[in-house]
């Protein structure tokens, strides 16, 4: 019985620490589809994108991949700005953004996953830190530095994102895009600008969180595909829009999913978060903190 | 025209394609044209709820995949390398179609009662569900894949590929008057009311949740029966290259590039899109052939939104009278953002 409840303690620690990381996967994907209402599903290949750009620096210069992609975000998010300007355009204008702005981002994914298979074959690939490797125990409880840091950098910059939607100015503005956009008119405000300044944040974090995915388990092109599903049922499970919704549901996904793959072996995980995916959307729409 | 002609027509067009097929006399022919007959049928099947209802369906490759697993089931239950002498690819093709066909209809009353957007994802998730419950059923193969027996010769036909693609042409001429029929009935007006406004079609007595769950059995089935076959073509079947994302990037794609009002649009985006694909998976490579999908799906939304037929159209519209067609293309874009 002991060696189970260690099993199980240590399950739920790890869970803890992956939805960490999940959260930080989920926050761009909680500002597009949640409050811009983006149905950006090629994120998950940004995300990947950013965890090549943190192989290939630290490959050839050596340099922290979590620094790498703080440096390079500001490139990430132009490169958001950008898409969301075509978008507009082509799609939010004319008012067909359901069907043609899906398939849109489901092209993206396509590109961005091909492009980097037909560049970087479909070979594994990491990078080295100081931080992957060591383990920190606590009586029974193992926590992987990989798994660790990564979990942190993450709520930091979900605290970070939450205090720019709530204190500052282009953050209520971004909150309140969402809501009313004839009000921000009133007040002198294009919404336009705001949601492409929204859109740029939301690809910016794909930055980091590829750099978290590449520091916990080495990456090949395809591996985004896991993640497209996974994030949006943290996305709706939180709460359209919410990023403290967000952390919680992607703690107890994590927590399911780890549980899952140790008691009942990893080839089951992935159903996990797509169960709870489709019972949220069968039972609570509006997810846990949904407005 | 009537349905009737409509099929004549439809079977006479077949007949030419096979007995063209038939005259190159090479077996690389109904290799290729298999494919894109598929394609045909998962792209129409995809059109009846993507384009007529407005509701966008990743998850084509799970319904094809269940198609091709009840197969591969059935031949694993039966226990028999002649299979298709005991069970005809026909029945083989129900029997996945109805399996997929009630996966629809259920995935369907799960996740319409929310907006489109919802139903996209979920389509998604619900491919994962089913590749995780496949990869861990062994008795289908799991993870490690099945391999099928194909059959040497078919009595009459001749090689069995010649045989599977006669199926596939059939079922894509069935999925095309399927289509044709419902775009003219009164459902067909039901989806566009659907697609067009689906609060105000509630508001004015269309029973939308139904018309909906309708368009999801059909589409839902179509794509299975077009899966069944599949593990006789392919010959050995493995759950990640079933539920391959291509399939549902296709599916989407064809009907988007060839217009979604239609019946045509699928069929003429699949001749394009998959002929295309036939050549460059031979000139270039495969994984170059994919790219040219997102590639071409990504220029064509936001160049052509209607597709080809959109094309067409405006360009018959504008000939007789210039200004008219001038006039109506002002008054189309919206000047502002309500």
């Amino acid at each position: 019985m002991i060696f189970s409840f260690d099993l199980l303690i240590n399950a739920v620690v790890s869970g803890i620490l992956i939805g960490g990381f999940y959260a930080a996967v989920t926050s761009g994907v909680s500002l597009s589809f949640g409050i811009l209402d983006i149905v950006n599903i090629a994120h998950p290949a940004f995300i990947i994108l950013g965890s090549y750009v943190a192989y290939i620096v630290n490959a050839t210069l050596g340099i922290d991949p979590i620094l790498t992609a703080i440096v390079t975000a500001p490139a990430f998010y132009v490169l958001g700005a950008g898409i969301y300007q075509i978008y507009y355009v082509s799609f939010e204008k004319r008012g067909q953004e359901s069907l043609r702005g899906l398939a849109f981002f489901f092209g993206l994914l396509f590109i961005t996953e091909v492009s980097l298979v037909l560049y970087f074959g479909v070979d594994y690939r990491y990078v080295e830190a100081p931080y992957i490797g060591p383990t920190w125990h606590l009586g029974v409880v193992g926590m992987p530095l990989r798994m660790l840091v990564p979990c942190v950098v993450s709520l930091l910059l979900i605290a970070c994102l939450q205090l720019v939607l709530t204190r500052t100015f282009i953050g209520r503005a971004i909150m309140a895009v969402a809501q009313d956009q004839l009000a921000l008119r009133l007040m002198a405000i294009d919404p336009i600008r705001i949601k492409r300044i929204a859109f740029g944040i939301s690809i910016a974090t794909a930055s980091l969180a590829g750099a978290f995915l590449i520091i916990i388990q080495p990456v090949e092109p395809s591996v985004g595909r896991e993640y497209i599903g996974r994030v949006f049922a943290i996305c709706v499970l939180g709460g359209m829009g919410s990023l403290p919704g967000a952390v919680i549901a992607a703690m107890l996904i994590g927590i399911v999913e780890s549980l899952t793959s140790t008691f009942y072996g990893p080839s089951w995980a992935p159903a996990v978060s797509f169960g709870f995916l489709l019972l949220t959307l069968a039972v609570r729409p509006a997810g846990l903190l949904g407005r | 025209m009537r349905t009737p002609l409509f099929l004549v027509i439809c079977l006479a067009v077949a007949a030419l394609v096979f007995a063209g097929a038939v005259a190159v006399g090479n077996d690389y022919v109904f290799f290729a044209g298999y494919v894109i007959l598929q394609y045909v049928v998962l792209s129409t099947a995809w059109n009846i709820l993507g384009g007529y209802c407005g509701y966008v369906n990743f998850g084509s490759a799970a319904f094809f995949a269940l198609g091709a697993y009840s197969t591969v089931a059935i031949y694993k239950l039966i226990g028999a390398n002649d299979l298709p002498h005991i069970v005809p690819m026909p029945v083989l093709m129900l029997v996945g179609g109805v399996v997929s066909g009630i996966v629809g209809f259920g995935m369907g009353y799960l996740t319409l009662r929310l907006r489109g957007a919802f139903f996209a994802i979920a389509t998604l998730a619900l491919a994962v569900v089913l590749q995780t419950l496949i990869v861990n059923w062994d008795f289908v193969g799991g993870s490690r894949g099945a391999y099928i027996l194909r059959p040497e010769e078919v009595p009459l036909i001749g090689s069995y590929i010649k045989y599977l693609f006669l199926v596939m042409l059939l079922l894509a001429v069935a999925s095309l008057v399927i289509a044709r029929l419902i775009e003219r009935s009164r459902l067909g007006y039901g989806f566009a009311t659907i697609r067009d406004d689906e609060l105000a079609a509630e508001a004015s007595g269309v029973p939308t949740l139904k018309l909906k769950l309708i368009a999801t059995t059909i589409s839902g089935a179509l794509m299975g029966m077009a899966g069944a076959p599949f593990p006789y073509y392919i010959g050995y079947l493995q759950p990640s290259s079933t539920f391959g994302l291509d399939y549902a990037v296709n599916s989407i794609a064809m009907p988007l590039i060839g217009g979604t009002t239609s019946w045509v649009g699928p069929l003429i985006g699949t001749i394009l899109l998959g002929s295309l694909q036939q050549i460059a998976t031979v000139t270039i490579s495969s994984a170059v052939n994919l790219l040219l999908v997102g590639v071409i799906l990504v220029a064509f939304v936001i160049v052509a939104p209607n597709g080809i037929i959109g094309i067409v159209h405006t360009y018959w519209q504008r000939k007789p009278d210039d200004f008219v067609g001038r006039r109506r293309v002002e008054t189309d874009a919206p000047g502002s953002v309500p």
